[in-house]
This record gives structure tokens, C-alpha cells and sequence, in this order.
């Protein structure tokens, strides 16, 4: 019992990074239709310049967080401003591959730059644990949980109360319809951006927290999120958040469970339960719990 | 009159065609060992992304599972050729067929999904193909990976190099020919696809996948096959990267290959025959040219100097940056880029003539103007 309560909550901590994931995921999409490849690599940018920050030039942990996640959001907006601002209106299959563009340059920049070597993401927590309940929870996940939740509620509100969050609504449910009420579509994807730069840098740098460390080749990690965003519906947010959770769950029950009680699944299951649970959803609701069927016309 | 401008427009692309093949052929006695070795892999990476662009240039699916396809070759030429002791002559045709059948087992799934979505679960076949190929070992060697067959046809066996008569063609040389002669039977098999029914409709699921469908395109079975001739070609070139390389470990066949690939195919030019080619020597040239300049140039890694960039990641660098700048300003790619030029000429060799040519030289480039959703 003791066991399954604590790969529980830490399911639930790296379901919290999932869904932040998710929800980077999920913002461009809604904005501009494509799945932005390069969220991994914005993931591993914030991660390892605030690792690097705290490590190499000893600032505080929470001054390169805020430094970290500038950046990041920074690095977003620019390439939106530098190149995806040209792109408007070609198709789809163009920006998707400008985003891998993106991927392949900042991984292998990032890559030429720090290596594979890990460094520790210089956060406070280390491994040190809270006691409750006869369960010695890592603060490191408790802190996950939280901002994750902080975070998302914050982009809840954002998205239903502010001026701006009803443009990005109403640019997900029609680019022209918004585009002839006014809405500045290039502020809108700058927006998008911006905040998947964001939430990708604090996904990256809980991520690296106990037991584990940051490098370059951190981003794979956001590979993991797509089962949650087919499993939540590509194109809604509620649905990002709730398949990143599941998906967490799942993977650390695996990982926990699957070596002692179905040792012939072989050697990191784990790793591949979330594509196993995408695919079977895709079997059964293709277009995920939450997510709406596209609409075609000629 | 028709006629004689059919031949006057094609016979250029058929100059060009042999052309290609005399220095081809002649190449490897030009060159040195270092770029013996370096054609050999773009030979092998241009059929690989000669099978990419069947699926993403010619069809209109984005897939970046095509990495997982080249392992499926590679694994089986490694079981057939190393395990089972067979000829060359049958594992790597077997590599390919295999890679077709898993493909055709996959699309059904893959394909009832669209656009990003097909894109993501592509991205899931990378990831089981390399759990699965690090558990299995009696296939892989598990995650350590195992040694690869060396082509045999008879009494020919490539560890050995060739004589014939006064020349010597050593093992490079043998697999320079067979990566050549099968990327010139893959090109002439998707030419003539290209030209078939099947062609045609896979032209239509990319331009316009419902308005083929209203026209009376088998939408599914289009891209199903489109998926298996794909997966086809991948497994043939999986076999041959691995066999060149001697070894192959699930590792090697990950999502950063399959990104190549596709890198390769926008570079070179979708939906072309010669774009796979053109971005397979312009990908792998890169890599083997910043090789051999590492030593030279202080900011590289290499030689004797242990600081700078690595090389594969100074490559990527620039291709990844490519990638972008062409499908800004040039998404044909190089292919397309040769287009405006020999457009460029023509205009200006018609404009010193007289008008009367002038239709039959737009008609010519409206057909090579490709569509790319």
C-alpha cells in the first residue's frame, strides 16, 4: 500500500510536468493547427540554462528559474517573430517542418554547447522528503504538483477571463472569422509561443529534480506527452491537462510494478506504456477523450 | 509539331539521366578513399529518402517512423544473412519485403488518422520498434546491438574486393555499385509509379485528399500502398546502412534518422525523383565535408584540437537552419531551385527568339510545379 501510494504521487508530480507539457502542446495547436515539434527542445533549453545558471554561475535557484523562463518564453517568441511569422498561410506541412527545424537546431546547439554530460538542476529540494501519514513524500514532487497546479489554473483564468485568452479562443475555433472581428492573428500566435516557452521550461526543470539530472537530451521527455495530448484531444486544453495526469500515473505504475509482476515485458516498458495506452485509444477514440472531430469541406 | 516539342523538352532530363549515370559510374575511380566511403552512405541515405518521399512528398503523409522501418531491414538481413547464412541475393530483398509487410500491418492504423496526428503515432513506431529490438535479441543483439552480414553473391563476396582484369575494386568500391544500382532501380521504379494510376491517385491524396475522394479515389488503399512502398525502400536501405556499417544497434535507428530523412527530402526537393538524391548528397556531403574540414577549422572538433563543435552537431546546425530557409523561400528545395534557374535560361534563350515557343515552354513548368500541402 506503502508502495502504490508513493508511485501514485509521483505519478501525479510527473503527470503535473506531462500536462504542462501537454498544455504547450495545446496552445499552439489551437492557434495555429500544427504540433510544435521543437517543445521538446524549448523544454531542454529552459532546463539546462537554468541548471547552468545555478551551476556554472552560482545564482540562485529561483533567479535562474525566472531567468530561465524568460528565456525560454523568449526563445519562442523570437523564432515565432524571426520565421513562423513568414510562414502564415502556407501549409500546414510547411510550419510543422519549420518547427523541426527549430528541434534540430536547438538540440544540436544545446548539444555542442553542454554535451551529454548531466548537471543537477541546482534546485533547494534535493532529495529530502516530507513525512506524512508514514510516507516520506520528496518535496521535490510536492513542489511539482503545486506549481503545475498553480500554473494551469493561472492559464485557466487567463484563457476565460482575459481579453486576450477569448482572442486564442476564438483563433482556435476560427483563424478567419477572429482575424475579421479584429483579432491580430500574429499576436495571438506570439502569444502562444510565448507561453509554450514558458510552461516548457518549468515542465523541464521539475523534470530534472530528484533522482533525476538536466541535460540536452532531457527533451525526449516531451516525447512522452504526446500519448497524453492524443489521449486528452489534440486541440483541447482540459483534455491536455487530464491525459498529462493519467499519463504520468500510468508510466510511474509501470515503472514500479511491471519489473516485479511482468518481468517478460523486458527491459524499460515503462518507457513505451504511454505509445501502448495512445494506442489504444486512437483504436477506440481517435480523436481522443476530449477533443472534437475535424469538420471537412472542400 | 507535338511531337517534336515532347522530344525537344524530355530529351534534356534524358541527357541529364545518362549523364548521371557515366559519372556514376566513373565516380569511384575519380575519387579518393575518404570519398568513396562518403558516396556510399549518400547512396544509401538517397533510397532510404527516395522511400520517405513516396509517402511524405508524393502522398502527403507526414511520417517520422521512418526510421523504424530501416531497422526492420537492417534486423532482418541480419537474421537471413549472419543467422541463417543465406545470399545477399536474398536478404536484402527480404529486408525490404519484411519492412513492406510490417508496413501494411501498421497502415491500416496509422492512416485512419490525419496530419499531426499520423505524425505522433509515427513518432510511437520509433519508440516500440526500439523496445522491442532491444528485448528481442535473438533479432537485434538486444540494446548492445550485433554485427552485420557482408554482401555475397557466389564467388563474389564484397570483404574480398574484385579484380577484373587490371582493376582492382576494393570493398567501398562493390558497395558503391550495389547502393548505386539499387538507388537507380528504386528511382526507376517510382518514376514509373509516378506514372500509373497509383501515381496519379497519391498525386490527388496530397493535392486534395477529399476531393479526390468525391472523385472517385480509393483514398485508403492509396495511402496504404503509398505506406508500403515506402516502408519497401526503407527496409532495402535499413539493410544496406546497416550492412555497411557492419553492426547496428537499436540505438542507431531513433528519431534523430528519421529526422534526417526528412531534412533530406525537403533540402533535395519533395516530390521529385532527384530531390531524395540531391538531399542525401547534400545532407551527408555536409557531414563528410565538415569531417574532413574538422582538423583545419578552429571552431570544429577534430584533430588536434578537442574543444569546439562536434562535427555531427555543427552539420545539423546548418541543415536544420537549410530546412528552414528552404521552405521559406524555396519549398521545391535544390530541385526547385534548378527549375528557376533552367526557367531563368529558357525565358531568356524564347525572348531572343519570338513568342511562338513560349507556350510550350510554361506548359512544361506548370507540369513540374509541385503542390505541396
Amino acid at each position: 500500500m506503502t508502495t502504490f501510494a508513493l508511485l501514485l504521487f509521483a505519478g501525479l508530480a510527473l503527470g503535473g510536468v506531462y500536462a504542462l507539457i501537454a498544455l504547450g502542446f495545446t496552445v499552439i495547436y489551437r492557434a495555429s493547427r500544427i504540433i510544435n515539434f521543437a517543445q521538446g527542445e524549448l523544454l531542454a533549453l529552459g532546463a539546462v540554462l537554468t541548471a547552468w545558471l545555478v551551476s556554472a554561475h552560482g545564482l540562485p535557484f529561483w533567479l535562474a528559474f525566472a531567468i530561465g523562463a524568460a528565456a525560454t518564453a523568449a526563445a519562442g517568441l523570437a523564432f515565432q517573430y524571426l520565421v513562423l511569422r513568414f510562414a502564415i498561410g502556407k501549409p500546414d506541412f510547411t510550419i510543422v517542418m519549420l518547427t523541426l527545424g527549430l528541434a534540430t537546431v536547438v538540440s544540436a546547439a544545446l548539444d555542442a554547447k553542454f554535451g551529454a554530460v548531466p548537471i543537477s538542476n541546482g534546485d533547494p529540494w534535493g532529495s529530502s522528503v516530507l513525512h506524512v501519514a508514514g510516507l516520506g513524500l520528496p518535496w521535490v514532487q510536492i513542489w511539482t504538483i503545486i506549481t503545475a497546479v498553480l500554473l494551469l489554473a493561472a492559464f485557466w483564468l487567463f484563457n476565460r477571463r482575459s481579453k486576450y485568452g477569448l482572442a486564442m479562443r476564438a483563433t482556435a475555433s476560427d483563424p478567419e472569422a477572429a482575424l475579421s472581428v479584429g483579432i491580430s492573428l500574429r499576436r495571438v500566435h506570439a502569444i502562444a509561443w510565448g507561453l509554450a516557452g514558458l510552461v516548457a521550461c518549468v515542465g523541464g526543470v521539475f523534470l530534472g529534480g530528484y533522482p533525476n539530472s538536466v541535460s540536452p537530451q532531457i527533451s525526449d521527455v516531451a516525447l512522452l506527452a504526446f500519448p497524453a495530448i492524443i489521449l486528452g484531444g489534440i486541440d483541447s486544453t482540459t483534455g491536455a491537462v487530464t491525459g498529462g495526469f493519467i499519463i504520468g500515473v500510468v508510466q510511474e505504475l509501470t515503472a514500479g510494478y511491471q519489473p516485479e509482476y511482468a518481468t517478460w515485458l523486458g527491459q524499460n516498458f515503462y518507457l513505451v506504456a504511454p505509445y501502448v495506452v495512445m494506442i489504444i485509444v486512437l483504436l477506440v477514440r481517435p480523436y481522443g477523450l476530449f477533443g472534437s472531430r475535424p469538420a471537412e469541406r472542400l | 509539331m507535338s511531337r517534336v516539342l515532347t522530344a525537344v523538352t524530355t530529351s534534356p532530363a534524358r541527357a541529364a539521366s545518362i549523364a548521371a549515370v557515366v559519372v556514376g559510374v566513373l565516380l569511384p575511380f575519380w575519387v579518393g578513399a575518404y570519398w568513396l566511403s562518403a558516396l556510399v552512405w549518400v547512396l544509401i541515405f538517397a533510397l532510404g529518402a527516395l522511400g520517405l518521399d513516396v509517402l511524405t512528398g508524393r502522398t502527403g503523409q507526414i511520417s517520422l517512423g521512418h526510421a523504424f522501418f530501416l531497422s526492420v531491414g537492417a534486423y532482418t538481413g541480419a537474421v537471413l544473412g549472419l543467422t541463417l547464412h543465406l545470399s545477399a541475393l536474398l536478404w536484402i530483398p527480404a529486408g525490404g519485403a519484411v519492412a513492406a509487410v510490417v508496413g501494411a500491418l501498421v497502415a491500416p492504423t496509422a492512416l485512419r488518422l490525419k496530419g499531426m496526428y499520423l505524425a505522433i503515432v509515427s513518432i510511437g513506431l520509433v519508440y516500440l520498434g526500439q523496445y522491442i529490438f532491444t528485448n528481442v535479441s535473438y533479432f537485434s543483439g538486444g540494446p548492445g546491438g550485433r554485427s552485420m552480414p557482408i554482401p555475397a553473391f557466389g564467388s563474389l563476396n564484397f570483404a574480398n574486393g574484385l579484380s577484373i582484369g587490371p582493376i582492382f575494386i576494393n570493398d567501398d568500391g562493390l558497395y558503391y555499385y550495389l547502393a548505386f544500382i539499387l538507388l537507380g532501380l528504386g528511382m526507376l521504379f517510382v518514376r514509373n509509379v509516378s506514372r500509373t494510376h497509383l501515381g496519379r491517385s497519391m498525386t490527388a491524396v496530397r493535392d486534395g485528399e477529399l476531393a479526390g475522394a468525391v472523385l472517385g479515389v480509393n483514398v485508403a488503399r492509396t495511402k496504404i500502398t503509398a505506406f508500403v512502398v515506402s516502408s519497401f525502400i526503407a527496409g532495402i536501405a535499413g539493410a544496406m546502412y546497416g550492412s555497411y556499417l557492419n553492426f547496428a544497434t537499436p540505438g542507431q535507428f531513433d528519431l534523430g534518422l528519421s529526422v534526417q530523412f526528412v531534412a533530406m527530402i525537403i533540402v533535395g526537393g519533395m516530390g521529385s525523383l532527384w530531390g531524395p538524391v540531391l538531399g542525401g548528397l547534400f545532407v551527408w556531403g555536409l557531414q563528410s565535408e565538415l569531417d574532413s574540414l574538422a582538423s583545419s577549422l578552429p571552431f570544429l572538433q577534430g584533430g588536434a584540437h578537442t574543444s569546439g563543435i562536434p562535427v555531427g552537431d555543427a552539420a545539423a546546425i546548418v541543415y536544420g537552419l537549410l530546412l528552414i530557409v528552404f521552405l521559406l523561400l524555396e519549398p521545391r528545395g535544390v530541385v526547385g531551385l534548378g527549375h528557376r534557374a533552367a526557367l531563368l535560361a529558357r525565358r531568356r534563350h524564347v525572348l531572343s527568339r519570338g513568342p511562338a515557343v513560349i507556350s510550350s515552354v510554361t506548359d512544361s513548368d506548370t507540369q513540374t510545379h509541385q503542390k505541396v500541402r
